[in-house]
């Protein structure tokens, strides 16, 4: 099996991944959006034209903004990112975002956040995460736990989550550089999808370690000698086709619901795809053979 | 085998009956799935409501009331299927607090929305102090002449418009209220006690009525007998009835969609589902052949299901929603190509058909099982940890994990056994499943 064999090469580039992702992570950093800091959103729609950024911006300040942000987005929309409006302000929204009256505007959307929604939003998310990660730690424990020669179940487990961390980090890498080139912030959304990577790719790894597994039992009860390196390689090459075909189906609907899908899930669906082919690389190309170096090891270790 | 293909007929006379139950549903409008206000349009509030002043076992009962009188007063604007509940919360920002949720559909004017729920008049009973001048209000402040009475607008159950008094035809309009059984023991004692004094009721601090007390009244019920017209006498009737707030709200988030933004997104989704739907039933018929025709029936009965119970649920369906009805889709030809991968494997080790299939289903079982668990997780514990955008997203996306492997397994292996592919020829093995012969 050539992924196996050439294993170093993999490793390589999954390390260089890793890197890549910490590295923009650490650069660009992640910016929390309005679900988690409080603040307001307005989508404003000008179907005529719409207002230069100087004369909108001289009609916020004259309106008593502070802080603000004003973004064009589309062909006639502005997005503006505020704190949270005093009712005069929002009483007046429409005459201020349309200075003199010169053009008309339609306000598509408005999202107004609390300071201590945010902060609960920020706290729940930080719980689930963790408790996804306990549950799948136990899920995994609880799959492994006949297995045992020649590799203890523990160490499918570990490597299980070493992967796991990859693939999480990899897309949230990717993120905080789309935050940078297109200002996509840090929403409920985004870890929705983070939580669902986790759940997604975890199964795709076990289905390889299950193949393993069921192959090493075949050995054992046909009495039939093997390198380990063998086992776990014809292992994945027995699942592989299986393992691609699946990611694809699904990289092809979040593909095509990332081009024409609704407008509020399209990073969502990106965020996803990054996160499944993410998910499928680590599951082939990194966990079975890190399996095997580990066995490796642990058989020079013995010697 | 003739059971099995018995079974696969009705399947699919099911399926079809179930899809043509969706279809006419959307066709003539009359069962339209429920959207989310991010689809349909319209502004979502949310309060604080202000319990300082309510001991902690009334929080309960205050808080109901709220939602009551709230609800009536969304109701009273005439918006169609509004969304009134109370929630507790706050567990994880250090301090806990009661909150009241209010959806409206359709209404995207955030700042009348908010005036709608916000500008409640405030009903208060006060007793002229002893020696003060009834006729001297209009010099002195409300506080100066009046002390608050015994008796609250809490106290209030009901008002209404009636007519009375004079004879024949010179019926005065007056508007009666009904306390509640605490309110009018109260209202007893305070009447009882206080013969001779001045009662004033005030709306929003200002009198509208100040009679004075001629006797005790023990049923609970008074009398406001300005000089009115019949509608004001209707207008402050209603007010009381659907005004009075238990307690003090404060607005802590709002979120408005347009009905066109919506609109275009649910357009987007729709176009995104269809064409996500044709690319994966492309995918598997180019790739698996026969198997792969069936994963499709298999896979539009599960549309199909799912649509269903959206409806029978009902589920409100967002953006969110959609995305993951889309994710799940991807996700649910999995069950069959772990089958179908392990049918070929079974077909190449040469054993024929039927048996290929038997063992496939058998082997990939438990790959299927832990595979749906790890998902099952994440959408319980999404659920958990949702908005309600984020929990219409996990409800979708378990329901799909669900759903979609019972699809699988049981329809598309009673499809595939009800074929009878006894023979072993090249045929059925082409048909079977591409890369065989190697």
């Amino acid at each position: 099996m050539f992924i196996v064999k050439h294993r170093n090469v993999f490793f390589a580039i999954s390390a260089l991944l890793t890197l890549a992702a910490i590295a923009s992570i650490g650069v660009f950093g992640l910016k929390l959006g309005l679900d988690f800091t409080g603040g307001t959103l307005i989508q404003a729609t000008y179907e005529g034209g719409r207002p230069a950024p100087e004369v909108l911006t001289r009609s916020l300040d004259a309106a008593g903004l502070k802080g603000y942000s004003l973004r064009e987005a589309n062909t006639e929309d502005y997005i503006l990112r505020a704190g949270n409006l005093t009712p005069e302000v929002r009483e007046n929204l429409p005459a201020i975002l349309s200075p003199e009256g010169s053009n008309p505007v339609s306000i598509g959307q408005l999202t107004e956040v609390g300071p201590t929604i945010g902060l609960e939003l920020r706290n729940k998310a930080l719980v689930a995460l963790g408790l996804v990660l306990l549950c799948i730690l136990l899920f995994i424990a609880f799959a492994f736990r006949k297995v045992s020669q020649p590799v203890s179940s523990w160490r499918y487990g570990l490597i299980a989550l070493l992967t796991l961390c990859f693939d999480v980090i990899v897309p949230v890498g990717f993120f905080a550089f789309l935050g940078y080139a297109v200002g996509v912030q840090v929403d409920a959304l985004f870890v929705t999808a983070v939580l669902t990577i986790l759940g997604y790719s975890v199964h795709d790894t076990i289905v390889v370690f299950d193949r393993t597994r069921e192959n090493l039992r075949i050995n054992h009860d046909r009495n039939r000698k093997e390198d380990f390196a063998e086992t776990a390689g014809r292992a994945l090459s027995q699942t592989l086709v299986r393992s691609t075909n699946t990611s694809l189906t699904t990289a092809l609907v979040l593909m095509v619901l990332f081009v024409l899908g609704p407008e509020s899930t399209k990073y969502f669906a990106l965020t996803l795809l990054v996160g499944i082919i993410t998910g499928t690389f680590s599951s082939i190309f990194l966990a079975t053979p890190l399996l095997v170096t580990v066995e490796k090891w642990r058989k020079s270790g013995k010697k | 085998m003739w059971q099995k293909r018995a079974i696969a007929l009705v399947i699919l006379i099911v399926g079809t009956g179930i899809g043509w139950y969706v279809y006419s549903s959307q066709a003539d409008a009359s069962r339209p799935f429920k959207l989310g206000l991010d689809l349909s349009g319209g502004t979502q509030l949310v309060y604080r409501a202000d319990l300082t002043a309510i001991k902690g076992s009334d929080v309960a009962d205050s808080m109901a009331s709220l939602r009551d009188t709230i609800e009536r007063r969304v109701n009273l604007f005439g918006v169609s299927e509004p969304i009134v509940q109370t929630e507790h919360a706050g567990t994880f920002a250090g301090t806990s607090e009661e909150r009241l949720l209010v959806e409206l559909p359709g209404v995207t004017d955030t700042q009348k929305a908010i005036s709608l729920i916000g500008e409640t008049p405030v009903l208060e009973f006060r007793m002229l102090k002893e020696g003060a001048e009834t006729n001297a209000t209009a010099s002195s402040t409300v506080n100066d002449l009046f002390e608050p009475a015994a008796i609250t607008g809490k106290d209030l159950k009901s008002a209404e418009l009636q007519f009375q008094g004079g004879t024949g035809q010179l019926n005065e309009p007056v508007v009666v209220l009904h306390f509640n059984a605490e309110g009018a023991k109260i209202f007893a004692d305070l009447t009882k006690n206080n013969v001779g004094r001045t009662f004033g009721m005030f709306l929003d601090g200002v009198a509208i009525s100040t009679p004075v007390i001629r006797e005790a009244i023990p049923d609970g019920t008074a009398v406001i007998s300005g000089s009115f017209t019949p509608a004001e006498a209707k207008e402050l009737a209603r007010n009381l009835n659907y005004g009075a707030l238990p307690v003090p709200i404060e607005l802590i988030s709002t979120q408005t969609v347009s009905g066109t933004l919506g609109d275009k997104a649910v357009r987007d989704g729709v176009m995104a589902g269809v064409f996500g739907v044709g690319a994966v039933i492309l995918f598997m018929l180019l790739w698996y052949r026969l198997p792969g025709l069936l994963a499709a029936v298999a896979l539009t009965l599960y549309i199909v299901a799912m649509l269903a119970l959206f409806q029978l649920i009902p589920v409100t369906l967002t953006a969110a929603g959609i995305a993951a009805f889309i994710l799940s889709i991807g996700m649910a030809v999995d069950a069959n190509v772990l089958i179908f991968e392990r049918m070929k494997e079974e077909l190449r080790g040469g054993k024929s058909a039927a048996d290929a299939i038997h063992d496939g289903f058998a082997r990939a079982w438990p790959s299927i099982r832990d595979s749906n668990i790890s998902s099952m997780i994440t959408a319980v514990i999404l659920f958990w940890f949702g908005t309600s955008l984020i929990k219409g997203f996990a409800l979708v996306f378990g329901l799909g994990v669900l759903v979609s492997m019972l699809t699988a397994i049981s329809i598309s292996r009673t499809f595939l056994l009800s074929l009878d592919m006894q023979a072993k020829g090249g045929f059925t093995r082409f048909i079977f499943g591409s890369g065989t012969s190697n």
